[in-house]
């Protein structure tokens, strides 16, 4: 299944002009600086963007068409889940009836997400006899999140769902999506302008910026991309595909292989053949010409430099291949001319620290 | 004490007000919600429509509720061709002015509720599978309670307190369109000082009793639903 979708939306002070092909499974999201558009883009796929319907726009998710030029399926035949930036349960009933609200109006052959399943998945079980003032901002949008996968959606639409909270609230929230990613196999597209949420939680990203798409692709490529700013955020970082491969319980650590080799991390206790996501940060990764043999650092890896972008006076961001695995080397003018670094050069990388993503 | 006549007043006066907030609850709610919805460029002309009973003296409302009603009007004079009776100086005629009168009573407070739930709690319900007539009962309705209960009060309030409007259409026929109002009226006019206290004694009390419902109830209301 895919989600084709084209708009053209003109307001006054903005206009969208989106031709994509989304494929709908796992995360996509939708991401940009504030003002790019991507909101009224989800928006337009629930069928809440007024602006759309008389406008040239195209809209087809699996084999349904839900929105072409003589066509428009209202939003309450769309089988999506929404969740809204600030959380909008409804004032005048309970936490319960708010789970059951859209529930009980679909068709029973429809359920394929239990409420029980949803109230599990979101660990609201306590809330539910709760009114919906009573709650704080962090359960309210749990609470949000498990009142749109109760309608059992197709594709489950979040936009920004963590920017109203607080970064307490959000390590709350985090691991949930988590779960969702892993527990459902429901497609999400997940609107947000953090990069950092984005990089945790994306398969695949979509790049706005003022109403049209700069880039597409998936999350580890859009990542170290040096065209893109994502890749020269002062957190830069490259995302890696990893199986556990073995644990040594002698020194407690995890074996885990990917392309390019063997990384080494502190003990983690997945099963062996688990696939995990490494998170590597661009200024953890030193450049040698040779490989050393008498250092500290384990993780040590040979690459090809793909490219070199300066970001200022002083530093240079370079993108690198490790058996095709991207990654991304923060360093200085200084030492790149010192290591007579250019494309193609091989090289090996030694990273100080490594993050296992669950 | 009160007399006959004066109960019969007061049933007259409770029965016209319990019907025109009746009438104006289901007329005044759908153009409340469009009046609340609609982004129509004109849509301020007829907002000033509805407010003009607010302003214009009782008297001239009336009056041209009287040539329309009247046998000589455009409405009596078509319920006298159809066999009918012209309505002014009945209790009809009284329940028709009655609506002119209080429909800003009504319609102001409800569009206010409706304006202010806003847009999003639609929107949410839109996502969850209602349909728009779904998303008015189970979502508009109830989030705009506080606004229905003023619309019912104040309406009903104010058509009692009614008397230029039902002076000039209605007569003062006791038994059919004699209300309270006027019936104070005419036991002053007759020096029955003592009458007209319980009456206007009676019908402060009861206006006020009112007005606290409907502020001690949409303060608990407002704390229950911020």
């Amino acid at each position: 299944m895919s989600i084709e979708v084209r708009f053209h939306i003109d307001k006054e002070d903005f206009s969208l002009n989106v031709d994509l092909k989304l494929p709908a499974q796992g995360v996509t999201a939708f991401f940009g600086p504030s003002g790019c558009g991507k909101t009224t883009l989800l928006r337009a796929i629930a069928g809440l963007e007024e602006s759309a319907k008389d406008q040239n726009s195209y809209l087809k998710v699996g084999n349904e068409i839900w929105h072409n030029d003589t066509f428009f399926l209202p939003p309450h035949k769309r089988q999506i889940g929404y969740v809204f930036q600030e959380a909008s349960l409804f004032t005048h009933l309970n936490v319960q009836r708010n789970l059951e609200y859209g529930l009980k109006r679909i068709a029973r052959s429809e359920r394929k997400v239990s409420l029980e399943k949803a109230i599990e998945l979101l660990g609201i079980s306590s809330l539910l006899k709760r009114r919906v003032d009573q709650l704080s901002g962090g359960e309210r949008q749990r609470v949000a999140i498990a009142q749109a996968l109760a309608v059992s959606p197709r594709i489950l639409l979040m936009d920004e769902p963590l920017a109203a909270l607080d970064m307490t609230r959000k390590q709350e929230i985090l691991p949930y999506l988590d779960s969702l990613h892993d527990e459902l196999d429901i497609p999400v597209i997940y609107v947000s302008h953090s990069a950092s949420e984005v990089a945790r939680l994306a398969d695949h990203l979509v790049y706005l910026e003022e109403g049209r798409v700069l880039a597409m692709g998936n999350i580890s490529e859009m990542l170290t991309q040096l065209d893109l700013p994502l890749a020269h955020r002062e957190d830069a970082e490259a995302l890696i595909e990893a199986q556990v491969a073995a644990h040594d319980d002698d020194y407690n650590l995890t074996y885990v292989d990917f392309p390019g080799g063997r990384f080494t991390v502190t003990k983690k206790d997945f099963p062996v053949g688990h696939s995990v996501r490494l998170r590597v940060v661009a200024r953890d990764v030193s450049i040698t010409l040779e490989r050393q043999s008498d250092t500290s650092i384990l993780n040590i890896f040979p690459v090809t430099v793909e490219d070199m972008v300066a970001e200022n006076e002083a530093q240079l961001m370079v993108r690198l291949s490790a058996t095709g695995t991207p990654l991304l080397s923060r360093i200085t003018r200084k030492s790149a001319s010192l290591l007579g670094l250019e494309k193609g050069k091989s090289v090996y990388i030694q990273v100080k620290s490594v993050a296992l993503l669950p | 004490m009160l007399t006959d006549s004066d109960l019969t007043a007061l049933f007259i006066t409770l029965k016209l007000a319990g019907l025109t907030t009746l009438i104006l609850l289901l007329l005044g709610t759908p153009l409340a919600w469009w009046m609340a919805r609609s982004r129509w460029r004109f849509k301020f002309l007829l907002e000033a429509v509805i407010a003009l009973p607010l302003v214009l003296p009782p008297t001239v409302l009336g009056f041209y509720l009287l040539l329309t009603l009247g046998p000589h009007g455009p409405v009596g004079g078509l319920m006298k061709s159809l066999g009918g009776q012209p309505l002014a100086f009945t209790f009809t005629g009284l329940v028709i002015g009655s609506v002119f009168y209080s429909l800003p009573f009504v319609v102001q407070p409800l569009q206010s509720a409706f304006t202010t739930i806003g847009n999003r709690p639609l929107e949410v319900a839109a996502t969850l599978r209602a349909s728009p007539l779904d998303r008015f009962f189970t979502v508009a309705v109830p989030l705009a309670r506080p606004g229905f209960l003023t619309a019912a009060v104040l309406g009903f309030a104010h058509t009692i307190g009614e008397f230029g409007v039902v002076l000039m259409i209605g007569g003062n026929i006791p038994g059919q369109t004699q209300v309270l109002s006027i019936a104070i009226y005419d036991h002053v006019e007759g020096l029955e000082y003592g009458q007209a206290h319980w009456l206007s004694g009676g019908l402060l009390l009861l206006s006020f009793l009112m007005l606290i419902s409907v502020y001690g109830l949409n303060r608990r209301f407002t704390v229950l639903h911020p």
